[in-house]
């Protein structure tokens, strides 16, 4: 299969039902990318395939042929951040950290579909992403930040 | 000028019970100082002045001995050196050393003494330093128990005061300044005239000289960064991906493992791998204790495998079903069972005789702790010696565990502590410790990765202890006057220790944490704790006892208050027995309005429980909905004493109260045929964000002691959310989870 990750070009060749969270984690060392529950329960897999958010973990490799998939290393850098990942450093929202990859990865695509969320909205959106340290009242705060930043950008 | 500490080097090394010292031979044991564990290896020019600062040509070395899990304490401990030391947090290397001795914790002892947690008698404090001794004599390096801040606070500083002291002695020789005419700023030494000496320049000197025996450790007044807000050391990295968990590391020649184990927790008797054998990747299958292993070159391919062994499974050693769990935690109120009679005011016994009695019956459920990242770990296994990666709270066990079966000793183990994708409690345990070398060793050489699926994590958790408790008590002049609390779990501190080989003798607080320190006065009390016999095995969950004793203790408050006709609040109030723990009610009463009309449907309710010394009350609002109940708001006091981080405080306060509103509204284990039936979060989800809702917080500094906040503030927030529920539908809730009882928005 051919694949598209942040930029690179891959040719990979797997199991017609490997998840692409898979491929990506031990065929492609892309480890931003988290594994949490691999049924869909938990978001800390959330990928930008194509340029909408998906949970890897549920993707099957044969549907992400020639897919152009962007992970959390994707989006920015620490050199240089994205605007949701700035927002998520400005409120210090992690604690153990470990879904937050999946959790920008899903705010991101919010803020792209819907450039001024509510609070329910962002319930809405945000509730597929499990976070067991409970950093739920950081993140509906960085993802106003973001989306005022994004406005005044 | 204010209060000026000084502090030999000596006591700091051998810790507050030098004053026992001598006294008798296990007493010198315990305060024999611990091998510094930086001094091995140093090469010419470097300097370790104590087992937590190390300085070379190069980099400046903090050592943090305590696990971070996501509570932040690797970037808390680096700020209480670097306070002392005058570094800024970028100019160093943080690291969480090599298991040693020397960082043993003595504040693991405060918890399990009968004492308040505000006594400071002769005999409190003779009983939590002869605990600590203990602790220190073994050296156990822990985290757990909310002990960070209180074990590291005096020590860490201590550390930073004595390493800059030091480079200052190493300036003043090398340049004939006055030690006096010396300050440190950002890593260096500053003369008179504005020249800068570099700490990295001054190791070589420092490493020549004796360390300085007596430091003065400043003023909170002026403190640079405790109390301020500050970054995590570890936020970007958080906050890109770029931090790597144990579960993301890659070692040369690694394989990918997977296991199923006996879900029961008993043997396997026989397994048929026929058809695993076959399937693309799989390279070997290897039997571990109680199931077996695939090792592949991929974990997705090494878990579908081991999914396609057929296992035949030996019957649990605990019932099968939860009718029977439920049957011997209900027959466990004798005399036999009883572990101990923890608060005995008063005569309860007459005043129940002598009273109108209410009673009331109490239950929880076990609970898993699930932390988002998977357990897993990397060992590779040599001829003489292992190397470790993983994140654990208790690495010196870690050593052992694995020496023992890769037949070394354990100074042959490596072990590379790691960030982790949280724990909850579930890292102290070794299951994928000791079967990952189980693998390693049968393929010595090989570094082994072994990543659990999330249903093996589920099914194999250690949950929180399952427990009931029967209440008795009575009012009288519309004052509570009367409560008797007999509680019953089987203990995790006992089925844990077991499990680690290290046996905790004497009665479990546990059973009764946050129920027998109730900082009431009421005129006959009695909080009496029975032990369960082991039924599944069960470990520490997020505050562990006080999870369910304080849920206990607080809803027959709340009980025995509404009986009275008092207000939830003043009477709280008029009961409170310590000044501290006054406030923090106060306070909680302050934030909340309470008292205010909150409108048609809405109401609220409070809860007060002290855990790991913290006293903590929360007031809770709800509204009923025809969709069911709606929390609206939290308010939450605590005082831990000093606040180290004000933001980091914030946060972990607003995770324990998700953490304790989730699991108590949506989230229990239950067993049939002695399987776990919940094997993923869609069974057992905690707290997701549609529930979650605003929480306001306010620390105090009131106490005496610095204490923890991993913990306390997840034991108010079940028996608030019950208060407030009674309070707004009539509807008094004494089971965990409430969702089986009532609906959630």
């Amino acid at each position: 299969m051919k694949l598209t990750v942040n930029g690179n070009d891959h040719d990979i060749n797997v199991e017609d039902d490997m998840p692409l969270l898979w491929v990506l984690r031990d065929e492609l060392g892309v480890t931003g990318v988290k594994y949490g529950c691999g049924i869909a329960q938990c978001g800390a897999c959330t990928v930008h395939m194509d340029g909408v958010a998906v949970r890897s973990c549920q993707v099957a490799a044969a549907s992400a042929d020639g897919a152009d998939v962007v992970t959390i290393e994707g989006l920015g850098t620490p050199d240089a951040m994205h605007v949701v990942q700035a927002a998520w450093v400005e409120h210090q929202v992690a604690q153990c950290g470990y879904c937050q990859s999946g959790q920008i990865m899903q705010a991101a695509t919010l803020l792209d579909t819907n450039p001024d969320p509510s609070d329910e909205d962002i319930d809405l959106v945000m509730s597929g992403n499990l976070c067991r340290c409970g950093t739920y009242p950081r993140i509906r705060a960085a993802i106003k930040t973001a989306a005022t930043n994004l406005k005044e950008a | 000028m204010g209060r000026v500490r000084t502090i030999a080097r000596r006591s700091f090394l051998i810790g507050s019970a030098a004053v026992l010292g001598g006294v008798a031979f296990g007493t010198y044991l315990a305060v024999r100082p611990k091998d510094n564990p930086l001094a091995d290896g140093l090469a010419e020019g470097e300097a370790a002045f104590n087992p937590f600062v190390k300085i070379t040509i190069d980099t400046i070395t903090l050592i943090v001995p305590h696990a971070d899990k996501g509570q932040g304490v690797q970037s808390s401990q680096a700020a209480l050196i670097a306070e002392e030391l005058d570094v800024e947090l970028d100019q160093v290397t943080l690291s969480f050393g090599k298991p040693s001795a020397a960082y043993y914790n003595t504040a693991f002892a405060d918890e399990g003494v009968p004492f308040m947690s505000f006594d400071h008698s002769t005999a409190a404090t003779t009983a939590r330093r002869v605990a600590g001794g203990v602790v220190r004599a073994i050296g156990l390096q822990g985290t757990g128990g909310s002990t960070s801040m209180p074990d590291s606070f005096d020590k860490l500083r201590v550390a930073g005061a004595v390493a800059r002291e030091t480079l200052k002695q190493a300036a003043a020789s090398k340049t004939g300044i006055s030690v006096a005419d010396l300050k440190t700023a950002n890593g260096a030494v500053q003369l008179p005239d504005g020249t800068e000496i570099a700490y990295t320049d001054l190791a070589a000197d420092a490493a020549n000289i004796d360390p300085v025996e007596r430091v003065t450790l400043r003023e909170p007044s002026e403190w640079r960064l405790i109390g301020k807000p500050m970054q995590r050391t570890d936020i970007m990295a958080k906050s890109t991906g770029t931090l790597d968990y144990g579960i993301d590391l890659t070692v040369e020649g690694m394989v990918h493992a997977a296991v199923r184990t006996n879900p029961r927790r008993s043997a396997m008797n026989s397994y048929d791998a026929a058809a695993a054998k076959e399937m693309r990747g799989v390279a070997q299958i290897v039997e571990v204790t109680n199931g077996v292993a695939v090792i592949s070159d991929n974990f997705w391919r090494a878990n579908q495998a081991v999914n396609a062994i057929e296992c035949d499974w030996a019957d649990a050693s605990y019932p099968a079903d939860m009718d029977g769990h439920w049957a011997t935690v209900d027959a466990s109120f004798i005399p036999e069972n009883l572990n101990t009679a923890w608060r005995a005011d008063g005569d309860i016994d007459l005043g129940l005789g002598n009273n109108d009695v209410m009673s009331a019956e109490y239950r929880a459920p076990y609970v898993a702790h699930q932390p988002l990242e998977p357990i897993g770990a990397i060992i590779r296994i040599d001829k003489d010696g292992a190397e470790v990666w993983a994140g654990h709270q208790l690495p010196g066990f870690v050593c052992s565990m694995v020496a023992e079966i890769a037949g070394c000793e354990a100074d042959k183990v490596i072990f590379h502590n790691q960030f982790m994708g949280g724990s909850f409690g579930h890292r102290l345990e070794f299951d994928n410790i000791t079967q990952a070398a189980e693998i390693a060793v049968q393929m010595r050489g090989t570094p082994v990765k072994l990543t659990y699926s999330r249903e093996e994590d589920f099914t194999h958790d250690f949950p929180r202890q399952i427990g009931m408790a029967k209440a008795q008590g009575f009012v009288k002049d519309g004052k509570v006057a009367g409560a008797s609390l007999d509680i019953a779990t089987p203990s995790a501190i006992g089925s844990q220790s077991g499990r680690s080989g290290f046996g905790v003798a004497g009665p479990d607080a546990q059973i009764v944490a946050g129920a027998w320190n109730m900082p009431y006065d009421i005129p006959d009390l009695r909080v009496r704790g029975y032990k369960v016999p082991e039924l599944a095995p069960i470990s520490s969950w997020r505050s562990v006892g006080a999870s369910t004793a304080g849920f206990f203790a607080e809803s027959f408050i709340d009980e025995l208050i509404h009986a009275a006709g008092a207000d939830q609040l003043e009477e709280r109030l008029r009961m409170c027995n310590h000044d501290v723990h006054r406030k923090v009610l106060e306070a909680v009463g302050a934030m909340s309005n309470w008292g205010s009309d909150l409108g048609e449907g809405r109401g609220r309710g409070i809860a007060f429980v002290e855990s790991f010394g913290v006293p903590v009350a929360e007031v809770i609002e709800v509204t009923m909905t025809d969709r069911g109940i709606k929390i609206d708001k939290v308010y939450v006091a605590a005082d831990v004493g000093r606040v180290v981080d004000p933001i980091n405080f914030e946060n972990l306060v607003q995770g324990g109260v998700i953490w304790g509103l989730g699991h108590a509204m949506n989230s229990e284990i239950t067993y049939t045929d002695g399987l776990a039936d919940q094997t993923n979060f869609h069974a057992h989800e905690g707290m997701r964000m549609y529930q979650t809702p605003q929480i306001e917080v306010l620390g105090l500094e009131n106490a005496e002691h610095i204490r923890g906040i991993g913990e306390p503030p997840v034991p108010p927030a079940a028996p608030a959310l019950a208060n407030a529920i009674f309070a707004t539908t009539g509807q008094r809730l004494r089971e965990m989870p409430f969702h089986n009882f009532i609906d959630f928005v």
